[in-house]
């Protein structure tokens, strides 16, 4: 097993800079989520880990070495890609052994790791068959073996649930967290999915447009939001932000205040922070969201248990609860210190 | 007229329609093989005989004349010679330009495609000589490199178009698992495209077996393919209409029955991958 350690790396296609100096340290047995955007970087950020990408400058170490030459295979990685990517012309028990074959591994050892992995995700019965006859969350299970099988001491997962249906997504996201559970192995995983981020994550790295913007475990993510960016891309729904007009409060006018819709609640309107016209209500039975437009014009929303019994177009008036309010420079986006 | 047998008309044109290009496509062939088991006197008769009492003369006669089997010989070791060496040239050419393509690889392969458009006849003069000097004029040895490299852009244009259809991860999955660049080949590459592979030689035997220009230029006697032996009966002998027919339909049918056997797989090729 090993830790991982990524320093200044950065990565450029011709004259354009993708990642821009990025410095992380990934400890041994952790689960490390990358969480950003489409084209955040968080994929290229992976791929160079695993060996799929060139660095252009800067080092990848796993363990003590730098691998920043040294070919995928002998980086002691294995990776779980998004679309499965098993070999559609192999069984899934050769699917599971190409790897060690490859790496001539005698046919005992082979059989009795590919049959211990199988076991772990309970898949032995489809050893026999064909990857096209399996469902989408029995290829992705056959494409956790094939990583597992090769014992690695790092996974890299990149999106793997995405192509899944969103129970599956949820069974197998508990998959994923028992296994890591049970191997102790480090574990780098991508997803746009701040869920997945949230659930899975000992730690969470935040990407925005190849810089990392936050480092954290994902309660301190949600409570500690370094800049306005992190605050609305942690937690569902989003963060609401308001300007100093749209409060009833006094605040600076160089400051954006944050709530999140569940620390919104409903209270009189000599107690309330800010007032809204109601537009609308999802209705989610466990609880339910108020959509609603500011004076202002700046649009929220809010979490309740139950849902308000005023009519859309009505106003409502909210109050923060105690200590959730967060404040954000309005220039930088910044956090500043309440 | 009601909707429906408006509808009811149009299917019916288009069914004739569809006789009447097929027909137009079929009647020369149907007119060779007829020709081939008349008499010459019978052959040029008009009004044209549809009725008529059928002979094996012509047949035999070329059996006299030439050794038919030698030049089928040919054409099959030429055709499949060709088609063996392109395939070897281009299988790792398109893997190379389908899995690590750079900025110039289209324009890499529209030039290599150019190359095509080109009269055949432009470059007679070199590579008559370059033979000659070479001592391989009238060998089977120069009509497969010919063909080989005549037929190469198209082979690599469709090569390239079925493996880029292979999934991008599926490669790089591969190289996680450590394979090296023979295996990725043989073991990934070659499998998973094998459908387009089969076809594209399939395509490559038949445009071998057809060509007649560099067959007629560069060999004669020795290493004559079929269509050289056609044309030998056409020229210098004045024009035997009925003997013509009868060496075309010998030339022809081998590789009319080998098309009709790889029929689907022929037509999957053409389709360029495009449709899976």
């Amino acid at each position: 097993m090993a830790g991982v350690t990524i320093n200044n790396l950065r990565k450029s296609y011709g004259d354009v800079e993708v990642m821009h100096g990025i410095d992380l340290q990934i400890d041994d047995g952790e689960f490390v989520v990358f969480v950003g955007p489409s084209g955040c970087g968080k994929s290229t950020l992976l791929r160079m880990i695993a060996g799929l990408e060139d660095v252009t400058s800067g080092t990848v170490s796993i363990g003590d070495q730098v691998v920043n030459y040294v070919a995928p295979s002998k980086r002691g990685v294995a990776m779980v890609f998004q679309t499965y990517a098993l070999y559609p012309h192999m069984s899934v028990y050769k699917n599971m052994s190409f790897g060690l074959k490859q790496q001539k591994t005698p046919a005992a050892e082979i059989d009795e790791r590919v049959r211990a992995a199988a076991e772990i995700l309970q898949i032995t019965d489809y050893l026999d068959r064909s990857p096209r006859n399996l469902s989408g969350g029995q290829r992705q299970r056959v494409a956790i073996g094939r990583a597992i099988v090769r014992d690695p001491e790092v996974f890299l997962f990149d999106e793997p649930l995405s192509n899944l249906d969103a129970s599956l997504r949820v069974q197998t996201r508990l998959e994923i967290a028992r296994l890591h559970e049970r191997l102790g192995t480090t574990m780098i995983y991508v997803t746009h999915d701040q869920v997945e981020a949230m659930t899975l994550a000992d730690k969470i790295v935040v990407l925005r447009d190849g810089v990392i913007e936050q480092v954290g475990s994902p309660i301190e993510l949600y409570t500690n939001p370094a800049n306005q960016f992190v605050a609305s891309f942690i937690g569902s729904p989003k963060m609401n932000f308001f300007a100093s007009n749209d409060l009833v409060t006094d605040t600076p006018t160089t400051h954006i205040t944050g709530i999140r819709p569940e620390h919104l609640i409903l209270s009189a309107k000599d107690e309330a922070v800010v007032s809204g016209k109601l537009e609308l209500i999802e209705q989610l039975g466990e609880y339910a969201l108020a959509y609603l437009v500011s004076g202002t014009g700046t649009e929220f929303t809010a979490k309740m248990e139950v849902p308000p019994s005023t009519s859309i177009g009505q106003t409502l008036h909210f109050s923060a609860k105690p200590n959730t309010t967060h404040f954000f420079d309005a220039e930088s986006t910044v956090r500043v210190m309440n | 007229m009601t909707d429906k047998q408006i509808l009811e008309w149009k299917n019916r044109f288009a069914v004739a329609g569809a006789w009447l290009v097929a027909i137009l496509f079929f009647f020369p062939i149907f007119w060779m093989v007829l020709t081939s088991f008349k008499t010459e006197l019978q052959a040029i008769a008009i009004p044209p005989l549809l009725v008529f009492e059928p002979t094996l003369d012509n047949y035999t006669l070329i059996q006299e004349r030439t050794d038919y089997t030698q030049y089928a010989w040919s054409s099959v070791v030429t055709s499949l010679g060709g088609t063996a060496l392109a395939m070897l040239i281009a299988i790792p050419s398109a893997y190379a330009m389908a899995f690590s393509p750079t900025r110039r690889t289209k324009d890499i392969l529209l030039w290599m495609l150019s190359t095509k458009m080109l009269p055949a006849v432009g470059v007679l003069l070199p590579i008559y000589l370059l033979s000659q000097k070479l001592g391989l004029l009238d060998t089977k040895i120069v009509l497969v490199v010919i063909y080989a490299l005549i037929n190469l852009p198209i082979i690599m244009m469709i090569l390239f178009n079925y493996f880029r259809e292979i999934p991008k991860e599926i490669l790089e999955a591969s190289r996680m698992d450590g394979t090296s660049t023979w295996n990725e080949i043989t073991q990934i590459v070659m499998p998973l495209a094998w459908g387009g592979i089969a076809s594209t030689a399939l395509l490559s035997v038949v445009l071998c077996w057809n060509e007649a220009f560099w067959a007629i230029n560069l060999t004669s006697s020795e290493a004559g393919t079929l269509a050289a032996l056609v044309a030998s009966f056409s020229s210098p002998e004045g024009l035997f209409w009925s003997k013509l027919s009868a060496v075309a339909t010998l030339a022809c049918a081998p590789i009319v029955v080998f098309g009709w056997l790889c029929q689907k797989q022929l037509v999957q090729g053409l389709t360029f991958g495009a449709v899976k």
